[in-house]
């Protein structure tokens, strides 16, 4: 048995009217319409569009909560196996519909559901995140490279198979990085990188350079002798036998262990988990990499007010920025709970 | 320069008790060669694996991959000022043992070997599945030092493949492969309308088991230089690696460098490929900045419109590349660098340590945090417990039924930065 696709389309597709028909309320009908016919081409029989979802654009986006309502509930009795909505190429309302739609197919159907659309419709930044949308084309004539994508994803999805990276699938980036092979080894690639951008010839990256969050570091403590210092390290230094086996590389954790009683971290009591070093130094000496030794010498001297009774730890090697986010602020949460403000933060 | 390769090709290797290289059989007398490594007073014992594409075996954790190589004419020897005398080489004749290799294996040195699969879906992401190889269990003496026992089993691979590929000196090769560079002069006049192109050749040299000798020299202790293409041929590059398993440039990834044979292929046809620029990645603040200064103001001197950089490793070394990129598009010269990503488990966190605007060409070998599961095989060669520990592993990856759940980081040259394989992200 074929799987069951439920097509959504706007006015204009359905062959109702243009923008004097755009208020047109929502309405189900049995089987294809319009571009559903070129999916069902393309599903080559293993998938067939049982039932299309129609909308006027100015109707779905001046009544928002009522229509999607009215489509979704629609789409939910069709009982579809998945859900592919538009492509809109660039029509910015039909756009913004489609992916309002697929989201809510995706968040409050649990079902599986591709759209396309023209990379330069505001539907596109808005939901390219969050549901699988096709790079189609600005114009209608793209329909006949679109429809063999969005038709062979769809039924990727409906089987669950298993999804391939952007540049293999042709949906647009959506920020998860996937792995693929390439026709061409990467040396090659970039010869061929090279020799374009020196023409001047267009040419793709393949990793689009991230907008960094740069920390502006806080400013200096002026009163040191009363100040409770934390230790902090992603330099990977445990308490001998690393307890809690923080991993040599990509840490899925951060350690928080009791230094309250240690004047000098030795290698009798501690060592070091990184796998990113050469661990020689660091084992002989913890207080190489936390320097525990020279911070207690200077409380007893009056320097400083005292050291935080815990010390937190990680390794950074290979871990993932995201990871190092998340134990950052947790360990942030806990300093300034309580009270604690200043803390030394040691690499490697 | 002119380099001849002539390529032997090895369809298996047999251990007896002669070594010599007969109908594309390379044969290796184990006692022999033993005894020529355990001249090495660091080292315990050596044994000998004969592994074959498609076999059930797995090795782990693997130190170093080395390809047998003799000289037959012109001066200096294979891996020089390592094993050979430090005459420059990269010109004449060279033999090439093609389908084998040596791999090094033993005790972990440094959390950061690698696993090579010689079947399964983890042979699919190491190139090193598709030769023959030679695998050495090298174990160190008791008490030795991480440094000493990282020198002794380098050592033992070079020493090793430099006696297999001496067997190769007599053989008439299978195929003959020519490789010929221009003068900065000569290449200006020959080619005065390609653009001239040079590779900046990044090499680990952060310390700590993470170093690459050149002609002997520690790469950490040197400025930026250039080497012509044809002298990594010969071995003037040397692995002495201890990082991730998956982006480490193994010796055998130095001698067939893909950016060198790629930019050599196109060299007179679509571009003028001047030289190779090899520059460090040392940890220090003042070391990256004088180090890309100075690949920055050789490039200048080379006159390129257009220079490759690749990558060794990552985090740290991310800073090198993002440095040498936004330098060299600075000074006018355009460029394209070659990486892979860190981009987490899921592919959702930022892939670089570091990033700029200027690096607006990449070439990436992919997510090297993706989860791979390695079924069970039915040998194992060197210490399969290593996969709890070594970089990419965690604690429980070697599961009971011998299989492993780790990151893609735990197969030697998955994700390699020289743009080794196919394997990409997007």
């Amino acid at each position: 048995m074929s799987l069951r696709v439920v097509h959504y389309i706007n006015q204009f597709f359905a062959q109702i009217g243009g923008e004097e028909k755009a208020d047109y309320a929502p309405e189900y009908r049995e089987g294809a319409v319009g571009p559903g016919l070129a999916l069902n081409a393309a599903f080559k029989g293993e998938a067939e569009v049982v039932g299309t979802v129609i909308c006027g654009d100015s109707y779905f986006n001046e009544n928002l909560d009522a229509a999607k309502a009215t489509v979704l509930k629609m789409i939910s009795d069709a009982k579809p196996d998945v859900v592919v909505c538009g492509p809109a190429f660039n029509a910015g309302r039909y756009g913004v519909a489609c992916g309002t739609v697929a989201a809510a197919v995706k968040d409050e159907l649990n079902l599986p559901v591709v759209t396309g659309m023209y990379e330069e419709n505001p539907g596109a930044d808005m939901f390219k995140n969050k549901v699988y949308i096709i790079a189609t084309k600005n114009s209608a004539a793209g329909m006949r490279d679109a429809a063999p994508k969005m038709a062979s994803l769809a039924i990727k999805l409906a089987k669950g198979e298993k999804i391939g990276a952007s540049a293999e699938e042709g949906y647009m980036p959506n920020g998860l990085r996937v792995n693929f092979f390439e026709a061409e080894r990467g040396s090659t690639r970039a010869v061929k990188m090279l020799l374009n951008k020196l023409a001047g010839k267009p040419y793709t990256t393949e990793f689009p350079m991230p907008s960094f969050d740069r920390v502006a570091p806080g400013a200096a403590i002026t009163d040191l002798a009363h100040t409770t210092i934390a230790l902090v390290t992603s330099g990977g230094i445990v308490p001998k036998g690393n307890p809690d086996h923080i991993e040599s590389s990509s840490a899925s954790k951060f350690g928080r262990y009791d230094i309250s009683s240690f004047e000098d971290l030795t290698a009798a009591d501690h060592e070091t988990a990184h796998g990113g070093y050469d661990p020689v130094y660091a084992n002989e000496d913890a207080d190489r990499v936390l320097p525990v030794d020279v911070l207690r010498k200077m409380e007893k001297e009056g320097k400083i007010g005292g050291i935080y009774p815990y010390f937190f730890t990680t390794v950074g090697n290979g871990t993932a920025v995201a990871s190092a986010k998340k134990y950052g602020e947790a360990i942030g949460k806990e300093l300034r709970d309580a009270g604690i403000k200043a803390a030394i933060l040691t690499s490697t | 320069m002119r380099l001849e390769l002539g390529e032997i090709h090895i369809s298996d290797i047999k251990l007896g008790d002669c070594s010599k290289v007969e109908n594309g059989t390379l044969y290796v007398n184990v006692e022999e060669l033993r005894a020529l490594l355990l001249e090495d007073e660091d080292l315990a014992s050596v044994d000998f694996e004969v592994v074959h594409p498609g076999e059930s075996v797995r090795i782990i954790p693997v130190k170093d991959v080395i390809e047998p190589r003799v000289k037959v004419e012109g001066s200096g020897g294979v891996f020089p000022g390592m094993i050979s005398k430090v005459t420059t080489v990269g010109s004449g004749k060279t033999h090439v043992l093609k389908g084998c290799a040596v791999v090094t294996t033993g005790k972990v040195v440094g959390f950061q070997e690698g696993i090579i699969d010689m079947t399964g879906p983890g042979a699919e992401y190491t190139p090193f599945s598709k030769l023959n190889n030679l695998v050495m269990i090298c174990e160190p003496k008791e008490g030795i030092k991480q440094h000493q026992h990282e020198h002794a089993i380098r050592m033992a691979g070079l020493k090793a493949a430099a006696y297999l590929g001496a067997l190769g000196k007599d053989v008439t090769p299978d195929e003959t492969k020519v490789y010929e560079t221009s003068g900065v002069m000569s290449g200006k006049e020959k080619y005065p309308d390609l653009p001239r192109v040079g590779y900046v050749l990044m090499l680990q040299s952060q310390g700590l088991l993470h170093d690459t000798y050149v002609y002997g020299v520690d790469m950490k202790k040197s400025m930026p230089t250039i080497l012509n293409p044809t002298e990594t041929m010969d071995g003037a590059i040397l692995s002495g690696n201890c990082v991730s398993a998956c982006d480490k440039n193994t010796t055998y990834h130095h001698l067939n460098n893909p950016v060198i044979h790629d930019l050599l292929e196109q060299h007179g046809k679509t571009l003028n490929f001047v030289g190779v620029i090899i520059t460090n990645e040392n940890v220090y603040l003042a070391d990256k900045e004088r180090s890309s200064d100075w690949s920055t103001k050789l490039a200048q001197f080379l006159e390129l419109d257009g220079a490759l950089v690749s990558q060794e490793g990552f985090g740290n070394p991310d800073t090198d590349l993002i440095m040498n990129c936004k330098k060299l598009e600075a000074a006018g010269i355009k460029t394209v660098i070659i990486t892979d990503e860190y981009a987490g488990r899921d592919g959702a966190s930022q892939s670089l340590a570091d990033a700029d605007p200027a690096a607006d060409a990449v070439v990436t070998g992919g997510n090297a945090n993706m989860v791979i599961h390695l079924p069970k095989m039915d040998k194992v060669i060197g210490h399969p417990e290593a996969a709890n520990i070594i970089a990419g592993g965690f604690d429980g990856a070697l599961e009971a039924d011998g299989s492993i759940t780790a990151e893609l980081q735990v197969i030697t040259g998955a994700t390699n930065e020289m743009g080794f394989n196919k394997l990409s992200a997007r």
